[in-house]
C-alpha cells in the first residue's frame, strides 16, 4: 500500500471520485493553478480543465451560493474556504439555505454539496489562520460537520461527504497535512458519514477527540501506558455532526471515566455535548466527573502562545491522573 | 502628463412600449398572439385579485404575512419571455409570476398559513421557493447558470429581486461571478422604490440601478416596470444573448410597491397618500386593458368573463387549500426532509415528540370534571 500524508490523501481522494463522477466540480480561491495554498488540489486542474476546478474571485458567500445553485441542480461541487477562520462569510447562504433547502422545498430540492476549509492551529499561522469553530456548523440543523484525523481517514471521509445527499462541512486540521505519512489503500474505500472510531483499545478510561487533538490525546494514552499503567481507551469521533453518541457511550459504560479533548473553545464546544449525552445515557456508570481538556474562551493568541493554549499531552495527562485519582 | 479619459463602452437605456395612457409605440411593439396577450392579461388579472384575497385572509388571521405585490403584476412579461426548460429564482414578492409558472395558489396559501407542505414545488416546474433573506438568491441562480453551461444546456436562469437587495454583498458577488463566468442569467431587478420604509434615493446614490451592472462589464437596461410589453422584450432579449453564449443582463423595472412591504407594515409612517395616487395612474393592469381593448381583443363581454374566471379559480383554490387545513396537521412531519435519513439523535428526538403528542391527545379526550 502506499504511504501519504493528509494532503496527498485528499487530494487522490478528490482526483479519483471526480474521475468516477463528472458531477464533482471543485471551486475556490487559490485551487486550480496554484494548487491551493496548501496544495491540496495540486495537479487536479491540469487533468480536469477550469471547468470543473474553478479559480474563483475573492468572495465566499459566492462560492457556497453558487455551489448551492449547481447541486440544487444536481451537481455534486466540492467548494473550498480558504482558511476556515474565513468561512463566516459564506456562513449565511449555508445555514440559510443549504440547510434548509430540503426541508423548505419538502424534499423537491436538495443540496448534496461539500464545503472544505483547513482548521485549527499549531502551525504559527497569523490571526484568524487557526480556528476552530466546528460547533457553529454542527449546532445548524440541515447540515453535517465532519472532521478526519489522519490521512486514511480523511480520504475515506471526504469521498462518503461526496457522495452524501445532503451539505457536509469537511474540515481539515491543518496541523496535520504534512504531518505524518500513513498506508492508503489506492482501491477506493469509504467511511460511513456519522460514525465514529475506536483509535485505541482500553479499560481504564474513555479519551474522547478528535481533528489534530487525536495525536497528543494518543501519545498521552501510550505515556500513561509506559508510565502508569493506565490503559486508555480512545475513541476518534471523526464526525462532529450527526454524533455517533452510541460508541462513547457503550466506551464510557465499560470504563466509567472520561476525558473530552478539543482545541475548540470549551465554553459550548463540541465538549459540552459530549459531556450531556454521557451524563443522559450513563449517568450510574461514572466513577467520576468528565473533564473537558480544550482551548481556553479565549481567542486563540498569535502563535508565540499557542503551544500553550492548545491541550497538549501535559494537559490530557493530568486529566487522566486526576480522574483517575477522584 | 496630461490625463487621459479612458474609453468606457457603456449606455444605459430606458425601454418604454406602452405608456400609462395605454398608447402603444409600434415600432417597438413585441408580435404577439392574441392568445398570448390574452393570458398576461388574464395573469396580471389574476395576480392582483389574489393579491386582494390574501390580504382580506391575512386581516381575518386565516393566512400569516405576506408580501402583496399590488402594482407589481408587469412581472409576468418576463415569465412569459421564458421556455419551459429556463429557470426562475425568485424572492418573495414574485407571486404573479410563480402563478405564471404553474404554481398551484392552493401551495402558496398553504405556505402562508404556515404549512411545511406549501414549500414543495410540484416535478416540472423550474422554480426555486421563495427567498426570504434579502439578496441571496441571487448567488443560486448563478450556479444554475453555470451548472447548466456546464451540462450544455441551452436554458437560461432569471432571478428576481428588489431595489433594496442591490445594496446587499452578495447581489455584488453575484453579478461579479455571473460576469466572470459569462453565465446565463437574466437579473431582473423590481425596483418599487421601497424597501420597507427606506426611498429608492436613500438606498444608493447611483442615478439608476441598471448602471450597477456596468461595473461588472454586464449590460444593464431600465425599463418602465409598469409595462408588460416592455419587460417582456427586455427579459426576451436577454434570454437570447444568454441563449447565444453572451452572458448574464440585469433588467432595472422602474415599477411603485401600491401595497405595504408586508401585511405587518403601514407606509402611511414614512409615505404620502399623494405619491401612492400619482403611481396609481400608471397601474400595469389599466393601461394594458385599454392596449387590449384598442385592439378589439378585449370588449365589455370579455373582461367581465375574465373577472368571473379569474375569481372562480381563486375559489376553487381556496377550496382545496380548506380541505388540506381541515384534515388538519401531523405535527411529526416536521422531522421530514430535516435530512435525507435521520441520525439515531433524531429518531430519538421525533420519538420523545410522539409520546408528548399522545400525551396532549390522551388529556384532551378526558371529559370535563363537573365542578360544583
Amino acid at each position: 500500500m502506499p504511504k501519504m500524508n493528509m494532503v496527498e490523501a485528499i487530494n487522490m481522494a478528490l482526483r479519483q471520485e471526480m474521475e468516477k463522477d463528472d458531477r464533482v466540480i471543485l471551486m475556490g480561491e487559490d485551487i486550480g493553478k496554484d494548487g491551493g495554498v496548501f496544495r491540496v488540489t495540486d495537479g487536479l486542474l491540469d487533468k480536469f480543465g477550469p471547468q470543473r476546478v474553478m479559480d474563483t474571485p475573492l468572495a465566499e458567500s459566492a462560492i457556497a451560493g453558487i455551489s448551492i445553485g449547481m447541486a440544487v441542480y444536481g451537481l455534486r461541487p466540492v467548494c473550498e474556504m480558504q482558511f476556515s477562520g474565513f468561512s463566516y462569510f459564506a456562513f449565511h447562504q449555508m445555514e440559510a439555505h443549504a440547510a434548509r433547502m430540503r426541508q423548505r422545498s419538502q424534499g423537491r430540492y436538495t443540496v448534496p454539496m461539500v464545503l472544505r476549509a483547513p482548521y485549527g492551529g499549531g502551525v504559527r499561522a497569523l490571526e484568524h489562520h487557526s480556528e476552530s469553530r466546528e460547533i457553529y456548523w454542527a449546532h445548524t440543523p440541515g447540515l453535517k460537520m465532519i472532521i478526519p484525523s489522519t490521512p486514511r481517514t480523511a480520504r475515506a471521509l471526504l469521498i462518503s461527504a461526496i457522495r452524501d445527499p445532503d451539505p457536509v462541512i469537511f474540515y481539515e486540521p491543518k496541523a496535520l497535512y504534512r504531518a505524518f505519512r500513513e498506508e492508503v489503500p489506492e482501491e477506493e474505500e469509504t467511511l460511513p458519514v456519522g460514525k465514529s472510531r475506536i483509535a485505541l483499545e482500553g479499560s481504564d478510561i474513555t479519551l474522547i477527540s478528535y481533528g489534530a487533538s487525536l495525536r497528543p490525546t494518543l501519545e498521552a494514552a501510550s505515556e500513561l501506558n509506559e508510565k502508569d499503567g493506565i490503559k486508555c481507551e480512545v475513541v476518534d469521533l471523526l464526525s462532529i455532526s450527526p454524533l455517533d453518541d452510541q460508541l462513547f457511550v457503550e466506551s464510557v459504560k465499560k470504563t466509567g471515566r472520561a476525558v473530552v479533548v478539543h482545541e475548540a473553545h470549551r465554553t459550548y464546544g463540541a465538549g459540552a455535548e459530549i459531556v450531556a449525552r454521557i451524563v443522559e445515557k450513563a449517568l450510574l456508570y461514572l466513577e467520576a466527573p468528565i473533564r473537558r481538556e480544550t482551548g481556553f474562551d479565549i481567542v486563540i493568541p498569535f502563535y508565540q502562545r499557542e503551544q500553550d493554549y492548545l491541550p497538549g499531552v501535559l494537559r490530557i495527562k493530568n486529566a487522566v491522573r486526576e480522574t483517575l485519582a477522584f | 502628463m496630461p490625463t487621459r479619459e479612458i474609453d468606457l463602452p457603456y449606455r444605459v437605456e430606458y425601454l418604454s412600449i406602452l405608456d400609462q395612457n395605454g398608447q402603444v409605440d409600434k415600432s417597438l411593439e413585441p408580435q404577439l398572439s392574441d392568445e398570448m396577450l390574452l393570458k398576461l392579461y388574464r395573469a396580471m388579472l389574476l395576480g392582483r385579485r389574489f393579491d386582494e384575497r390574501m390580504l382580506i385572509l391575512q386581516r381575518q388571521g386565516k393566512i400569516g404575512t405576506f408580501a402583496p405585490v399590488k402594482g407589481q403584476e408587469a412581472q409576468v412579461g418576463a415569465a412569459a419571455a421564458l421556455n419551459p426548460e429556463d429557470w426562475v429564482v425568485p424572492s418573495f414578492r414574485e407571486t404573479p409570476v410563480e402563478i405564471w409558472l404553474g404554481k398551484p395558489m392552493e401551495l402558496i396559501l398553504l405556505y402562508y398559513s404556515g404549512y411545511n407542505e406549501g414549500g414543495n414545488i410540484p416535478e416540472g416546474l423550474n422554480l426555486l421557493p421563495i427567498s426570504v433573506p434579502v439578496g441571496s438568491q441571487m448567488l443560486h441562480a448563478v450556479g444554475l447558470g453555470y451548472a447548466m453551461k456546464y451540462r450544455g444546456q441551452n436554458s437560461v436562469v432569471a432571478t428576481f429581486f428588489g431595489d433594496g437587495a442591490t445594496s446587499q454583498g452578495d447581489f455584488h458577488e453575484a453579478m461579479n461571478y455571473a460576469s466572470v463566468y459569462q453565465t446565463p442569467v437574466i437579473f431582473v431587478c423590481q425596483n418599487n422604490h421601497w424597501a420597507i420604509s427606506l426611498p429608492r434615493n436613500q438606498q444608493t446614490r447611483s442615478r439608476t440601478l441598471a448602471q450597477k451592472a456596468l461595473a461588472y462589464d454586464m449590460p444593464g437596461l431600465q425599463v418602465d416596470g409598469n409595462d408588460v410589453l416592455a419587460v417582456y422584450k427586455a427579459a426576451k432579449d436577454a434570454a437570447e444573448r444568454a441563449r447565444r453564449g453572451e452572458g448574464p443582463t440585469l433588467i432595472e423595472m422602474v415599477t411603485y410597491r401600491l401595497s405595504m412591504h408586508t401585511t405587518a407594515d403601514d407606509p402611511k409612517k414614512y409615505r404620502t397618500q399623494e405619491e401612492v395616487a400619482e403611481w396609481e395612474k400608471r397601474d400595469p393592469l389599466t393601461r394594458f386593458e385599454k392596449y387590449l381593448r384598442d385592439k378589439q381583443i378585449l370588449d365589455d363581454q370579455k373582461v367581465q368573463s375574465a373577472a368571473e374566471e379569474v375569481k372562480n379559480e381563486i375559489g376553487s383554490a381556496e377550496r382545496r387549500w380548506s380541505e388540506v387545513v381541515e384534515n388538519g396537521v401531523n405535527p411529526l412531519a416536521m422531522f421530514d426532509h430535516a435530512y435525507a435519513e435521520l441520525s439515531p439523535t433524531l429518531l430519538d428526538q421525533k420519538k420523545m415528540l410522539k409520546r408528548e403528542l399522545e400525551e396532549k391527545r390522551a388529556s384532551a379526550e378526558k371529559p370535563a370534571v363537573a365542578r360544583d
